[in-house]
């Protein structure tokens, strides 16, 4: 069945059908209609699950943590100051590896408060051990759920994800959506059964004082997880078209890369502008393709390099930056090249940060300034007045 | 083809549901469709926009809508306010929630303009002057891009029973009254 629904209930409906135990939401502004389909679902009985209403978002990721630990599959969804007051139980949720599913609807930060579109909150967590997805449209962002968990979940990796959407642009935005059939979903999610969980039967301790005898080890191992769920995001997304017919991209998704000269590199739902771009450029014969990256981490610089390898100029486009650095991707992208045979030049461009629009144009504009010569870290249609110009 | 439709109107007039049933319209009519408002923090009353792209493939892009092929001005008196004309193709349509002529409105375009008095009709038939479900009857009506049986099936879904019912019935007043305009 396909209906046009807004994107928040597309995502709820792809969470009903990956049956999570536990579902904790702390319902601040600005929260998406995730939660609220979500507690009506089981509200009116059409989802076996436990709604947790809790305190603050500390308490959202702390209820998710405590669940998994009990062997519950669990599933939450937070966004920007919601995703950073999390931050600390986050790290402890990697560490410990609980294989939860958070949705992050990505918002900016604050200060000034500005509740639109950015992909700063994720960059946040990026260094915490979790496997973090990216979304291009809303079937990908629902679809991608029921991958999250059985990524998660596979006995070797057992690692939380977080699925990526861009907030209002993707969240409040319909679309044509494939639902997705609960029969199916089941065998293609199965039961989450742990071989480790909390029980009065055999009492665990997990998450103790590791030494510095001990710590550095679950550190690697974690690292080594995360490396192999590389391989996990791949075969997941394969069985996921076996299953379903639908196919967006493993750890990347090439688009129009046959004989590029420039590509541009970019996350979440900016793609689709810049497909439509790329394809109205590729009438008029110039040779522009698009590299969208779906795994932000595990980072596929392997996938990155083979893609790239043959282009003349790669233009990365992102919504985040270090301040004080650079733009994040850009610099995760460069790394991915460094001392290989293959050297196309790279720009980078922050644009869209809280939620200024990004408009085909301005996209042409960055593609004829990353031909011309290598930019680095342009802001994208910066108002000069605004900043002490003309 | 791809069609762009812009919506302006205040907060509370119901711009996003219009934009929202539009898109369940037009892909009952097995079109591709995609909606979305513009997003501010809402207030009542504060001018708002919503966009609707209407196409026979999936539609990938998420920017805003800057050169709309129709706007739905759903409150007369953003005229003057807001710049409504903005980007609007030079063959495009204009459908305004008003009692005057379209020359009376003081919108300056080679485009298009047709009137309709969607609040009183939404007043007599609904009891309440909400515009929003009329002035997609008059689209409908006016551009024959989106059939009325999907409107009224669209609004039906949204709105059961008897307010459906009523806001069918405003519907296809609108949509009668502007049938087959743009050629005229």
């Amino acid at each position: 069945m396909k209906k046009v629904i807004e994107g928040s209930m597309a995502v709820a409906e792809a969470v009903k059908v990956c049956r999570p135990h536990v579902i904790s939401a702390y319902p601040i502004t600005p929260q998406t209609h995730i939660v609220e389909n979500l507690s009506q679902f089981v509200a009116d009985g059409d989802l076996k699950s436990q709604f947790v209403n809790v305190e603050s978002e500390f308490g959202a990721a702390s209820v998710i943590l405590g669940a998994s630990a009990t062997g519950a599959r669990a599933y939450s969804t937070t966004t920007s100051q919601g995703l950073l007051l999390m931050t600390e139980v986050l790290f402890n949720i990697a560490g410990l590896r609980f294989p939860v599913v958070i949705t992050c609807t990505n918002r900016a930060v604050s200060a000034p408060i500005n509740i639109w579109n950015d992909q700063q909150d994720v960059m946040t967590i990026r260094d915490s051990g979790w496997i973090l997805l990216f979304a291009e449209d809303n079937q990908e962002a629902a679809d991608m759920h029921l991958q999250a968990f059985k990524i998660g979940e596979h006995p070797e990796i057992m690692l939380p994800v977080m699925v990526n959407m861009d907030g209002f642009i993707l969240t409040h935005a319909f679309e044509p959506i494939e639902f997705i059939d609960q029969k199916m979903a089941d065998e293609f999610l199965p039961p989450y059964k742990p071989e480790l969980y909390l029980t009065t039967k055999n009492p665990l301790t997990f998450g103790i004082l590791a030494e510095p005898d001990w710590y550095m080890e679950t550190r690697y191992r974690l690292q080594k997880a995360i490396e192999a769920s590389s391989d996990m995001i791949e075969e997941v997304a394969d069985q996921f078209k076996k299953t379903f017919g639908r196919y967006q991209g493993g750890l990347v998704e090439k688009y129009r890369l046959d004989g590029a000269e420039t590509v541009i590199v970019s996350m979440g739902s900016v793609v689709g502008t810049i497909k439509e771009v790329a394809d109205e450029l590729r009438d008029k014969g110039k040779k522009v393709g698009v590299l969208k990256i779906r795994a932000f981490r595990p980072f596929p610089k392997e996938a990155i390099y083979d893609a790239l390898k043959n282009v003349k100029n790669v233009i990365v486009m992102e919504k985040a930056i270090s301040l004080g650095a650079t733009g994040i991707l850009y610099d995760e992208i460069k790394a991915a090249l460094y001392g290989k045979p293959s050297q196309p030049k790279i720009s980078g461009f922050i644009a869209g940060l809280g939620g200024r629009d990004i408009p085909k144009e301005s996209i042409m504009k960055v593609i004829e300034k990353g031909e011309a010569g290598i930019s680095d870290n342009v802001f994208v249609d910066l108002k000069e007045n605004l900043i002490g110009g003309k | 083809m791809l069609k762009e439709i812009r919506i302006h109107g205040r907060g509370g007039q119901g711009v996003v549901t219009a934009a929202e049933l539009l898109a369940v319209a037009a892909f009952e009519d097995g079109k591709y469709a995609q909606a979305f408002p513009t997003f501010t923090s809402e207030r009542m009353g504060a001018p708002v926009q919503s966009f609707v792209r209407i196409a026979d493939h999936k539609v990938r892009a998420r920017n805003q809508i800057y050169e709309p092929d129709f706007l739905i001005i759903q409150d007369y008196t953003l005229i003057g306010a807001v710049d409504l004309l903005k980007g609007l193709k030079p063959d495009g349509l204009v459908i305004v929630d008003t009692e005057k002529n379209p020359e009376e409105v003081g919108l300056k375009t080679k485009a298009r303009i047709l009137t309709i008095p969607a609040s009183r009709i939404a007043m007599e038939i609904l009891g309440r002057p909400i515009q929003n479900t009329t002035l997609m009857g008059a689209f409908a009506g006016a551009t024959g891009l989106i059939s009325l049986e999907a409107i009224k099936r669209s609004v039906m879904e949204r709105f059961p029973g008897e307010l459906g019912k009523k806001n069918v019935a405003a519907v296809e007043k609108a949509y009668e009254l502007l049938k087959g305009a743009k050629n005229d």
